[in-house]
């Protein structure tokens, strides 16, 4: 494909959607869960589409789309009054780790954890962003990107022990 | 110890109908905004597989397989808008139209065309073109005639390789005025079998 591009010429932008469309809908689902995620996938590609004309050749586009995403789930967090500003874990039991639940429930666990840590696990391990650029999205230090998915990674092992066989 | 990106890993990914479902969604919601600049599909027909790309204002390109639809949406990207989506419904008259074409039951094209992509004397050229009648033939010399440059053969045949709408706009029957065939946007073959099926109507 690369090879075939018309000099400096954008994508179009059905193929943005194919290539990234999966992977911004898995961010959505980490920070919202799955009803609130599909309407957040849809704001970010209007929201993409409409401002894709002015985005400069060579840009990341994984990245622009999830800044956008970062930003459309902050939004429904809010209007949903589920923007809780704590970095304390809810008060919520642990699902036991049955193996037949094991994915869905990661989902519902992922969904426990606090913002932050929803947001550093998302775009540090399901997108593939290095901390540096979790951070410039989330706000804060790398260091403290990389701390925040630490803590979560390790509030997920406690969920999930069975995992670890896999 | 288990590596944390295999914790994800094992995520189920997104399955086909819910991405489906979503496309059409975002589809929707760009032709409600007006964002959707450029609509396309493709349609199966005797002469292989043709993408149909229209903006708000018609029909803007048809293309042969042999042009590479990869390639020519990168070149609408490029000349027309990034905005392009596949978005079958908003192409169904047209396919319609051209289905009904090549079963015979239509002879000329009533969707709206953009002729955006061709500029100047070809565009001249294609403008004369719908007035070669179905199943009737014309010389490369009789079209530059009838487009004002009798000298311009070599313009004519220029403009009808550089066709943007092939079938709908039928260059396939401008010919050599020696009766030979000519050459075809869409290759030689393509051509006899359009020219093959109107004379049998």
């Amino acid at each position: 494909m690369a090879t075939k591009r018309v000099g400096v010429s954008p994508q179009p932008f059905e193929e943005i959607v194919a290539e990234h469309g999966p992977t911004v809908l898995r961010v959505c689902r980490a920070i919202l869960g799955r009803v609130d995620a599909e309407d957040a996938w849809s704001e970010t590609f209007l929201a993409a589409l409409r401002a894709y004309p002015r985005l400069r050749a060579n840009s990341n586009i994984e990245a622009w789309l999830v800044t956008i995403a970062h930003r459309k789930a902050l939004d429904h967090l809010r209007a949903s009054r589920r923007l809780v500003v704590t970095d304390e874990l809810p008060e919520r039991p642990a699902r036991d780790g049955s193996p037949e639940g094991w994915e869905s429930g990661l989902w519902e666990a992922l969904e426990a954890l606090p913002l932050k840590q929803r947001q550093t696990i998302a775009y540090h391990y399901l997108v593939g962003m290095p901390y540096l650029q979790v951070a410039e999205i989330v706000g804060g230090s790398e260091d403290a990107a990389r701390r925040a998915a630490a803590d979560g990674i390790a509030a997920l092992r406690k969920t999930f022990p069975k995992g670890e066989s896999r | 110890m288990m590596k944390e990106r295999d914790l994800f890993a094992a995520l189920p990914t997104i399955d086909e109908a819910v991405s489906r479902r979503l496309h059409q969604r975002l589809v929707d919601a760009a032709s409600a905004a007006g964002l959707l600049d450029v609509a396309y599909r493709t349609i199966e027909t005797p002469v292989g597989t043709l993408l149909l790309a229209a903006t708000p204002k018609g029909l803007v390109r048809v293309a042969y397989a042999s042009e590479d639809h990869d390639l020519v949406l990168e070149r609408l990207a490029r000349d027309v808008s990034p905005r392009i989506l596949r978005a079958p419904a908003r192409l169904d008259r047209v396919a319609r139209e051209i289905e009904e074409y090549f079963a015979r039951r239509r002879s000329t094209f009533d969707t709206p065309l953009d002729l955006r992509l061709s500029h100047g004397f070809r565009r001249t050229v294609l403008s004369h073109l719908p007035e070669i009648g179905y199943g009737k033939t014309a010389s490369y010399a009789a079209v530059a005639k009838a487009a004002g440059r009798p000298k311009a053969v070599r313009a004519v045949g220029s403009a009808c390789a550089t066709n943007p709408l092939p079938v709908v706009v039928p260059c396939h029957r401008v010919v050599r005025s020696d009766g030979t065939i000519g050459q075809y946007v869409g290759g030689v073959e393509a051509k006899h079998m359009l020219l093959a099926l109107e004379s049998a109507a």
